[in-house]
């Protein structure tokens, strides 16, 4: 049983090592043909097999970006509502509340963005940021165009909304490993509940909420149907937020399946590549954050 | 006086802004999840009947089920959880009981929690270079495969989780009583650590059953009834995927109901993995 166990365990590392190890054979093909190019070059054209990731690269960090603009904010006020206002009999469903949404498939994340989200963004939301940027010089542009419904920014909004229950519950369960005593002297000394917040909570747990914050933009980096619903697929980089756009996993679900010749083929898998590559990154800093954490609440 | 006057009721101020603002957050976030939910009812209950789960799914422009996907989606999960719960576990007993604390299980946990998280269309892609390629052809034996590669991280977590809870004077009473380790860990460790286990396996179904982007180029879809493995299977998912982008109006309508179908079960499973846990800390 005990070589079972082990042989198990080393499974799992095989695991990663084999993803990585298939992903960089399968995308050998576009990177020997392009090289470096593959990364800056913005033409995706499948008719003369010319591919570059630009345009999937930007879309990817704009919405993820949009996302986190967004969902770190209401992220952190659900956990301080949890934490510090809630009345005690409210907390429990309202965490469950918030964590389900976290089990809600991301098709239905799209599927609703597409036919709900998206209609209400192009009637009401979007005009209304047209006009309102318009004088501005820089965000006007940003903010320009046609109001489409899809595009970057219903993308970005979509991410936002799945990202928060991870945010949230990881950085409700930091804010209550402070030490009660901690926040209450700072309440005894005439504290608002903010200055708490502020000037106490965030600062012992600057490194979980930061952990927190990393593994939801690792979330927002790999996501897929949902984005794919609502993005538009356009393969190239637009001023505006408003314009439609493709991201990597957008362009992989997308095209994958259609995809002739090995080339194109290749392409893609090198996209996956790339995304498995930031998002590696990302989630690795996350968890060493959190493992630095839990080290030091261990001693 | 006068100052910290004007002071205290800036600090005041300043405090009842952030507070509305933290409210404001717990609502939409409420909101949100009740209005995703409300459209879910209002657009698919319509479109519930018998026939959804009789028919197979139709050509545009005639009446049809979701028969094939339901069962295509039951199939491939069914498979996906078979293969990677006794990994998983035999892996999370490892890192748990025979290698805790050592340097293997502490590079396995990190790359274990790196996959939990991975984007699901990467595995995928690697399920497709290992096995569509070399097969030839789409399968659900491949999608199976897929799926469980995304069961096995959940299920090395809990299992981890939940025998590091098992209290050690459990199993040094059982080994004083002359039982080997491996009879420690199945009679004694496994039974103690059985809810919280059960519940990893529930959330881990609870995962894969609305995961599209693994099956989009692995399982693929199909419009008939299918019980072969080795050939494309529908699946729920991207039948939905597939309807809900199309321009006809009853294949979008079907796409709503199977929405609302793996909802119902991906909600159900999570409560039902929740009430389980929580009966036990009750106890």
């Amino acid at each position: 049983m005990r070589i079972a166990t082990r042989t198990a365990a080393i499974t799992v590392l095989l695991l990663l090592g084999g993803v990585i190890i298939a992903l960089i054979q399968g995308s050998i093909p576009a990177f020997r043909e392009f090289g470096w190019g593959f990364l800056t070059a913005e033409h995706w054209n499948p008719a003369t097999e010319k591919f570059g990731a630009l345009a999937p690269i930007y879309g990817t960090l704009v919405t993820s970006f949009i996302a986190m603009l967004i969902g770190i904010p209401v992220s952190l006020g659900i956990a301080i509502f949890i934490t510090e206002l809630c009345p005690r009999s409210l907390k429990r469903p309202i965490s469950t509340a918030i964590e389900l949404l976290a089990g809600i498939p991301s098709i239905i994340y799209g599927i609703w963005g597409l036919f709900v989200l998206a209609p209400f963004l192009q009637a009401y939301v979007q005009p209304f940021l047209i006009a309102l940027f318009a004088p501005v010089p820089v965000l006007s542009s940003l903010f320009s165009g046609p109001p489409y419904g899809i595009g970057i920014f219903t993308a970005g909004i979509i991410l936002s909304i799945m990202v928060l229950p991870y945010i949230t519950s990881v950085t409700r369960d930091v804010f209550e490993t402070v030490p009660p005593v901690l926040k209450e002297s700072a309440y005894g000394l005439g504290c608002t509940t903010w200055e708490v917040v502020r000037k106490v909570v965030l600062p012992y747990t600057q490194t979980g909420v930061i952990g927190g914050v990393m593994l939801g933009l690792g979330r927002a980096l790999g996501e897929t149907m949902a984005v794919t619903f609502v993005i538009g697929n356009a393969h190239r980089i637009s001023a505006s937020l408003l314009a439609p756009g493709t991201t990597i996993s957008a362009a992989i679900a997308n095209e994958f399946t259609e995809a002739d010749g090995d080339l194109y083929t290749s392409s893609l898998i090198a996209l996956g590549l790339l995304l498995f590559v930031i998002t590696f990154i990302v989630l690795a800093g996350a968890r060493l954050l959190l493992l630095r954490l839990q080290k030091r609440a261990g001693t | 006086m006068a100052i910290n006057a004007a002071m205290y009721r800036r600090r005041r101020f300043g405090n009842v802004v952030v507070m509305a603002s933290a409210w404001a957050a717990a609502a939409s976030g409420l909101i949100v999840l009740a209005f995703i939910l409300a459209t879910l009812l209002y657009k698919g209950f319509s479109g519930l009947s018998l026939a959804v789960f009789t028919e197979m799914t139709p050509p545009p422009g005639s009446a049809g089920g979701l028969l094939n996907a339901i069962y295509g989606s039951v199939m491939m999960t069914l498979l996906g959880t078979a293969i990677g719960t006794p990994i998983g576990m035999l892996a999370g007993t490892y890192m748990a009981e025979y290698g805790r604390g050592s340097w293997l299980a502490s590079v396995v946990r990190f790359i274990n929690d790196v996959l939990l998280s991975a984007p699901s269309i990467v595995i995928g892609l690697f399920v497709y270079e290992i096995m569509v390629v070399h097969m030839g052809h789409f399968s659900a034996w491949a999608g199976g495969v897929a799926l469980s590669l995304l069961v096995l991280p959940v299920v090395v977590r809990t299992t981890e989780d939940m025998l590091l809870l098992v209290p050690n004077g459990l199993r040094e009473a059982a080994s004083a009583l002359g039982s080997p380790r491996w009879l420690m860990i199945v009679q004694v460790a496994y039974r103690a650590a059985r809810a919280g286990m059960i519940t990893g396996v529930l959330l881990a179904i609870a995962r894969i059953t609305g995961e599209t982007a693994p099956l989009l180029f692995t399982a693929l879809n199909n419009q008939f009834m299918s019980s072969n493995m080795n050939a494309p299977m529908a699946n729920l998912p991207v039948v939905i995927f597939q309807f809900a982008l199309s321009p006809y109006a009853d294949w979008q309508k079907l796409a709503w109901t199977g929405a609302l179908i793996i909802t119902l079960a991906v909600l159900a499973l999570n409560i039902g993995a929740r009430s389980l846990s929580q009966s036990r800390t009750n106890d």
